[in-house]
């Protein structure tokens, strides 16, 4: 059972009905018990990350997201903003701390093209090893709506995309996955990688 | 590299999925439900469904089957027809829709677009603006409208980029259904004023046709005629722009 952590900011409705087309058990819950329960968890998220991380705390899922991941070892993956929490911060909430759970921190695009970065783009696979991007080809295209974004030197990423210049696209370190992209959205490719996640044994 | 898209551009009328002809005859294509699956199987880059029945009328929008639509998509979505107020947009996102399609309600209150896009995000925010050919002029059509004297075609495409559009979606009202080819003088003459993306529509027949409006500096290309009374599918016409030296996602 896969717990989508429903914190009233995320598309969850849109990645459920990904994991109900795969068959794969998942609930939209912000319960503790849930979570507590779920074999995997997931963060949507779309809107600001100061928000995202107040909301969390509000529901008193913060803590408790972090002790699942890093004691329990449950894997969880973020998608979008979901994906940015997992950093130390961003630029977009200045002082507001994310879940740490690696060592980066996102940034605005610094470019001369039009922000947010919205449309299909091709990911470069950087870890040949990824277990999220298995019987995925080099540079398939996937969903990005996006105003931030983690630098290309986030040790753990897993595929980088070109949008002015080359940043970290996904990353997995563990138990922990993030995309900045919408799997979701993003077609066959995009139900293949949650199919990945799906079928992971942690 | 970002990459150029296709989409099919459809109205629900009467519980079915239609395609018109110069915004008056009208064509079932299919099952709603049943139709956007095939479009997904296509690996289509987006859709867009505009509620006809909803638009221009006290009728409410039919999320129930726009909502059946939004199920079996894998692919961003764009819903309008209709919308009338900041909560019918809330309605339509929490059904699966990625981004909305105004029109009459951005003509008769401007600011309302300056507000979604303040809510929502500039990249949900699409304005749909039809052209008719009047007197040797383009001129903004509105399906309930009319011809409108004012605002003139360019200053209004300038106006909803100002407030906040995030993509406008540019229908020729003389090609709509006729598959003569995209009016790419219309496409042309906007893209150049604009910096958001275009989305053209109206008068495809063939994958050429598609090439010829990015060429004019169309971002994406929507039809519906070509995907079900010809041959071609949307692979086909990304296949011709790759061969033309734009980048497709295949």
């Amino acid at each position: 059972m896969v717990s989508i952590i429903d914190y009233g900011m995320g598309n969850s409705a849109s990645v459920k009905k990904a994991f109900d087309f795969l068959n794969i058990p998942c609930r939209i819950t912000n319960k503790a018990q849930d979570i507590k329960t779920a074999d995997k968890l997931l963060i949507p998220g779309v809107g600001s990350y100061g928000d995202a991380i107040q909301a969390l705390h509000a529901l008193e899922l913060f803590e408790l997201l972090k002790e699942e991941v890093l004691v329990n070892k449950k894997p969880i993956l973020g998608i979008c903003l979901g994906m940015q929490l997992m950093g130390c911060s961003s630029a977009e909430s200045e002082g507001v701390s994310g879940f740490g759970f690696i060592d980066s921190t996102c940034q605005r695009f610094d470019i001369d093209l039009k922000v947010p970065h919205v449309g299909w783009n091709n990911a470069k696979i950087v870890n040949k090893d990824s277990r999220l991007f298995k019987n995925i080809p080099d540079n398939s295209d996937f969903y990005f709506v996006h105003s931030y974004h983690f630098g290309i030197n986030t040790k753990e990423k897993s595929t980088t995309v070109k949008y002015g210049y080359d940043f970290a696209s996904s990353f997995e370190k563990d138990n922990i996955f993030g995309v900045q992209f919408h799997p979701e959205k993003s077609q066959k490719y995009g139900l293949e990688l949650l199919k990945n996640f799906g079928e992971l044994q942690c | 590299m970002l990459k150029h898209r296709i989409i099919p551009c459809v109205l629900l009328k009467d519980w079915q999925l239609t395609k018109s002809v110069k915004f008056k005859e009208f064509r079932t294509i299919g099952h709603p439900k049943v139709t956007s699956k095939i479009y997904n199987r296509r690996n289509v880059d987006e859709l867009i469904v505009l509620d006809i029945d909803a638009s221009g009328s006290d009728n409410s929008i039919n999320y129930k089957t726009l909502s059946d639509i939004a199920k079996e998509c894998f692919m961003p979505l764009t819903l309008g027809g209709g919308i009338k107020s900041l909560q019918d947009i809330n309605s339509l996102l929490a059904i699966g829709a990625d981004k909305v399609s105004i029109n009459t309600i951005a003509i008769k209150n401007p600011d309302f677009i300056r507000e979604a896009s303040k809510k929502f995000g500039s990249q949900c925010i699409v304005v749909s603006i039809d052209v008719i050919e009047d007197s040797g002029m383009w001129k903004v059509y509105n399906k309930n409208l009319g011809i409108l004297e004012e605002p003139e075609l360019l200053e209004w495409a300038k106006r909803c980029e100002e407030l906040g559009a995030g993509e406008i979606l540019l229908t020729s009202v003389d090609r709509d259904g006729c598959e003569s080819g995209y009016d790419t003088k219309l496409i042309s003459l906007l893209a150049k004023e604009l910096t958001i993306p275009i989305i053209a529509n109206g008068g495809a027949s063939t994958p050429e046709d598609a090439v010829q409006a990015v060429k004019s500096g169309a971002d994406a290309v929507a039809a519906a005629s070509i995907f079900h009374f010809t041959q071609y599918t949307p692979n086909n016409i990304k296949e011709a722009l790759q061969e033309a030296g734009f980048a497709v996602r295949l």
